[in-house]
């Protein structure tokens, strides 16, 4: 009696096969652009992620300011100074490395060529604690850090907007005022994961930095590099003491200037990308709306004729229950065949979208059971509450429906 | 003894509404019907003739009153004892034909056999057979949609009869069709009736088509008028010379 209900309900499908093709269809849609927009958004999230702990989870970054990332910034808090650098590289035992780093955006010019781009003003140990590779060239000599000397290391995106084909090494460009002669060529990074450009920079000693282009001496950034294995937050906390020492803050005051490690910044940016899959999950669940309205609309405009059909059925002879099962199998097949398909189109689709935007294929499973439960229970509840009413009706009632 | 009536209505009533908006649809009906009749129920618009249709085809339960079908008491029954009732005794005809669109005639006719519980095979056989009763066997794989209405009538008393009932029910079954196929649908019927003693309870509003039955039962405001033999000084004399 089972497979006669099924094949009953199967037959009733192929019947009305418009009706059923718009059902799967609203189905379909409402599975797919769910599982799509979420796989791309979730594979986004372990990129940018992925993206971070590839910079080293040993660095941290001081900033002044209070609040370095969001909040009101450019308040009138002290700047950091060369000496703060030292202090944070000899007086904490588990720093390695700490680095200057002073920027500011300026034009580099090359001939006819020229390009804005990022100055900044650091030292070798910048060089190391980043894990920058010379493609040409050489770093600094400890004496043209010394004096200042107008020497720069540029990335290869400015090389290439600047010198096109030829080799910079050598070569004098110039920024703002400074004639800089280009002394070193890093190896390309490649962009990061929001599409920004990681080789678009010309490096030069903090001091010709601080004498010719910023004309203060004020550090904007310490870039440390903590020993492999030490505790980050230890190391945190040492920052931090220190930093309040030298800046003469009062116990009871708070900070104002900011240690953040990598992880912090990987927390900010998987919260961006979070935001991003929030939106497109909103756009997905609108698409999830919509399928769930067109199966209403086709579900209520059928109704009718429906409901005829099932007093001529309750009129020769079936059962209420009979009915009931065979619609709500009917709902079920429906809801089944559109699921399946909304799921392989949205995973294809997904996969698409994850290989255009290179970042990991991530489905979820349960974002793929919830989109699919979703439309199917709208399949269900609007297939089999209007045949449950009709049903119920007299069979003369039902026969007689308008 | 007399034999046992095939139905026997005793007192029936059927009240729809409550209050000032009571309808008195039948009120104390009593009536006999006999294996092998053929009844016309005629009256005019609102005596219950529909109404008491319903009631003896066990799609409408009587609100008070005795229904013996087959000397059993079924007027208490609950709608899905109705619907077994209906499924192994009753066979329906109806105006509007009720037919299932985009389904093919004999997937139509196949409808009560399923519901009946028999195999696949057996219900193309019983099916195919009625539909060559009423004179469809060439048209088995016609959706509605291709046929007449004269056809479409034949095709729902093909699926009326396709599970070999004691009664079939026929609420106005020549309303929608003209002269000459309604001529030919009452045919069908007193052939049924006459050739394999079908019992036929027929609701019209035509005189010309009750003159094929054998018995007429006349209603007014719920109850029986009247309750005889059709007059026939030659039935239908004019319509049938006319083909």
């Amino acid at each position: 009696m089972l497979w006669e209900t099924i094949t009953l309900a199967i037959q009733a499908i192929f019947r009305n096969a418009l009706r059923s093709f718009l059902t799967v269809l609203g189905i379909v849609i409402g599975v797919a652009a769910v599982i799509a927009m979420v796989t791309v958004g979730q594979g986004s999230t372990e990129q940018v992620t992925a993206d971070v702990e590839k910079l080293g989870t040993n660095v941290l970054m001081v900033l002044p300011g209070a609040e370095a990332m969001g909040g009101p910034t450019g308040t009138a808090d002290a700047m950091l100074t060369i000496n703060d650098v030292n202090a944070v590289q000899d007086e904490i035992g588990t720093v390695t490395l700490a680095a200057p780093i002073s920027q500011t955006r300026a034009r580099a010019v090359f001939g006819n060529e020229n390009r804005r781009t990022d100055i900044v003003g650091t030292d070798n140990r910048y060089l190391e604690a980043a894990q920058w590779d010379f493609e040409r060239g050489r770093p600094w000599e400890p004496g043209e850090i010394q004096a200042g000397k107008p020497v720069c290391i540029i990335g290869e995106t400015l090389r290439a907007e600047l010198f096109g084909t030829a080799d910079p090494v050598g070569e004098t460009i110039r920024i703002k005022t400074l004639s800089c002669e280009v002394i070193g060529l890093l190896r390309s990074k490649g962009a990061s994961t929001f599409g920004a450009d990681q080789d678009d920079f010309a490096l030069m000693p903090y001091r010709a930095f601080h004498r010719r282009i910023a004309g203060n001496t004020d550090i904007s950034t310490i870039y440390v590099s903590v020993r492999e294995g030490a505790s980050m937050e230890r190391a945190t906390e040492d920052i931090e003491t220190l930093m309040r020492e030298r800046r003469r803050i009062r116990p009871g005051e708070d900070d104002d200037f900011d240690v953040m490690d990598m992880e912090q910044i990987a927390t900010m940016l998987s919260g961006i990308t979070d935001i991003l899959t929030g939106l497109l999950s909103a756009v997905a669940a609108v698409s999830l709306l919509v399928g769930g309205i067109g199966i209403m609309n086709i579900m209520l405009v059928s109704v009718t004729e429906r409901t005829r059909e099932i007093g001529i059925r309750l009129a020769v002879g079936a059962q209420a229950n009979q009915v009931l099962v065979q619609f709500l199998v009917e709902a079920i097949v429906l809801s089944l065949i559109g699921g399946l398909i909304g799921i392989g189109l949205g995973l294809g689709l997904g996969l698409l979208g994850s290989n255009w935007l290179a970042v990991p294929f991530r489905p979820d499973p349960a974002i793929i059971l919830m989109a699919f439960g979703f439309s199917a229970a709208v399949g269900v509840i609007f297939g089999f509450f209007p045949a449950r009413r009709a049903a119920r009706m007299n069979p003369i009632e039902a026969l007689r429906h308008e | 003894m007399a034999e046992m009536p095939l139905i026997k209505l005793r007192g029936i009533s059927r009240i729809y509404g409550q209050g000032e908006a009571m309808v008195r649809a039948l009120d104390g009906v009593n009536m006999t019907v006999h294996a092998g009749e053929f009844i016309a129920i005629m009256g005019p618009s609102g005596s219950g003739k529909s109404t008491a249709m319903n009631v003896i085809g066990c799609l409408d339960a009587p609100t008070d009153g005795h229904y013996l079908y087959n000397g059993v008491e079924v007027a208490k029954l609950t709608s899905d004892q109705r619907a077994l009732l209906r499924r192994h005794y009753l066979g329906f005809v109806f105006q509007g034909y009720n037919l299932l669109a985009r389904t093919s005639a004999l997937q139509n006719v196949e409808l009560p056999l399923i519901y009946k519980g028999l195999p696949r095979g057996q219900r193309r056989d019983m099916a195919a057979e009625a539909l060559k009763k009423v004179g469809l066997g060439d048209r088995l794989h016609h959706d509605p949609s291709e046929l007449s209405g004269g056809q479409q009538q034949r095709v729902a008393i093909a699926r009326a009869l396709a599970g070999n009932p004691q009664v079939v029910l026929a609420d106005e079954p020549t309303g929608n069709l003209d002269t000459k196929r309604s001529v030919e649908i009452m045919e069908v019927l007193r052939d049924l009736n006459r050739d394999d003693g079908l019992t036929i309870i027929m609701v019209t509003h035509e005189e010309d088509m009750a003159q094929f039955a054998d018995r007429l039962v006349w209603m007014v405001d719920g109850r029986i008028e009247r309750d005889g033999p059709t007059k026939r000084p030659e039935p239908s004399v004019g319509v049938l010379e006319e083909k």
